[in-house]
């Protein structure tokens, strides 16, 4: 029997808990190694040696050692095509293709803005940093017009890339977890009926549940 | 039936949907987009892509938006034909598939910056200008350890991992930003190596600049 694959890294991050999901989905057993940022775990030699950017999640199993979060979830996806949710890589070359586009989607037009409203009015005050009101809004503004595309796509799609759910929705679940549930933004996502629709389907998934439960423990 | 490319001469992300066709060998209309006259913004245009960017792809039924993706698609449905883009090996291809997300990730983040504000699409004064040139700094010192141990950013062979960044290069290396390239002895003899690769100049050659 394989030994159970390596994740390493505090289940808080958004990286580490899109492998962690995308690891649960599958049914995947695994180990989570904890890595102390505080402790500047991931800047030692020992982690660079897996993560040459020196951050979180690395991963590694029996055959291999990886980094970057959405190509660890594309290789747990293909080397385990027949367990647990089968529809996660795209059953088809054309749902695939579609998969790819809004994987892309997500990297080029929904990460940066999220990412930027979760750290100005989240860590920025916990960390004693002024807030920058201009780039707040500038980013909500962003991500609105982004919304505004998956509130179209998803009033036509049940899931981004089609009918079932993929990488693509998987994807979006650690941002969109952190700004309904830590930030009053919520309503950038709840006051769209179809986003709204498929926000409610994909964080009340079993996996994401689990990360959750592993985030607040 | 024709692949079509919507996008235009110049938009680094329709230069980076050319490469992998040229590099594979597909015939394909390059359909230009009339941005001045605010096209890729209009109904028929953001059927296609509704991000209302460029480039959108065309080849039979399949229609699709964001660059990587398309190269992707081609990479998939044309293997065996001209130079194989994606590793067979599923070991081999999930490094490529690291390297692809860094491309994606850190490289682009960086060098899309340093090249808006080239392009004076984005103020930019010199704070700006060191913060993400130390940014591609950064990048490039794993780039530069990265292939001293392997010829391209996959292993041996050039594939999308490397081709992904062949457009904000291109442009970077007419820029100031070039000497971070040419400081690095692996990155720039890997720079020497891809840009100099027929499908690239092909793609060059279309340029009006």
């Amino acid at each position: 029997m394989a030994t159970p694959v390596k994740v390493y890294g505090p289940p808080l991050s958004t990286a580490v808990s899109r492998v962690l999901v995308c690891l649960l989905e599958k049914d995947v057993p695994f180990q989570l190694v904890p890595v102390s940022m505080a402790k500047m775990e991931h800047k030692k030699p020992d982690y660079i040696k897996m993560q040459p950017f020196g951050q979180v999640p690395a991963f590694q199993d029996d055959d291999i050692t990886l980094f970057e979060s959405r190509a660890i979830c594309r290789y747990i996806a293909e080397k385990y095509p027949n367990k647990g949710t089968m529809s996660l890589f795209g059953t088809n070359p054309l749902v695939k293709a579609s998969m790819d586009q809004w994987l892309e989607a997500e990297s080029q037009s929904f990460i940066p803005p999220s990412s930027v409203l979760a750290f100005q009015i989240v860590f920025a005050p916990r960390m004693k940093l002024k807030q920058d009101e201009a780039l707040i809004k500038q980013n909500e503004a962003k991500l609105v017009k982004v919304l505004d595309v998956y509130e179209n796509r998803l009033g036509s799609s049940q899931y981004l890339a089609g009918d079932e759910f993929t990488l693509a929705d998987l994807s979006h679940l650690p941002n969109t977890q952190f700004l309904v549930e830590k930030t009053n933004r919520a309503e950038l996502f709840t006051s769209r009926k179809n986003v709204s629709r498929w926000w409610s389907e994909i964080s009340t998934r079993p996996a994401w549940k689990k990360v959750v439960e592993m985030q607040n423990a | 039936m024709t692949v079509k490319v919507y996008g235009f001469v110049g938009s680094n992300a329709t230069y980076r949907v050319m490469a992998s066709l040229y590099e594979k060998n597909v015939d394909f209309e390059l359909v230009t987009v009339n941005m001045a006259a605010w096209e890729h913004k209009r109904p028929r245009f953001l059927a296609r892509n509704p991000f209302g960017q460029v480039p959108a792809f065309e080849d039979g039924d399949v229609s699709l938006f964001e660059s990587r993706a398309i190269t992707q698609y081609v990479a998939r449905k044309y293997a065996g034909k001209g130079t194989e883009l994606i590793m067979k090996d599923p070991i081999q291809m999930a490094i490529q598939t690291v390297w692809m997300e860094v491309e994606n990730q850190k490289f682009d983040r960086a060098s899309w910056k340093l090249t808006e504000i080239a392009m004076h699409r984005v103020r930019g004064g010199p704070e700006l200008v060191a913060e993400y040139e130390k940014k591609l700094s950064d990048v490039l010192d794993v780039y530069e350890a990265r292939l001293t141990e392997n010829k391209y950013l996959a292993g041996d062979s050039f594939t999308l991992a490397d081709l992904h960044h062949l457009p904000n290069i291109n442009f970077l290396m007419e820029t100031r930003v070039r000497r971070l390239f040419e400081a690095r002895p692996h990155v720039r003899a890997w720079v020497a190596d891809i840009t100099s690769r027929p499908a690239w100049v092909k793609v060059m050659s279309l340029s009006p600049w």
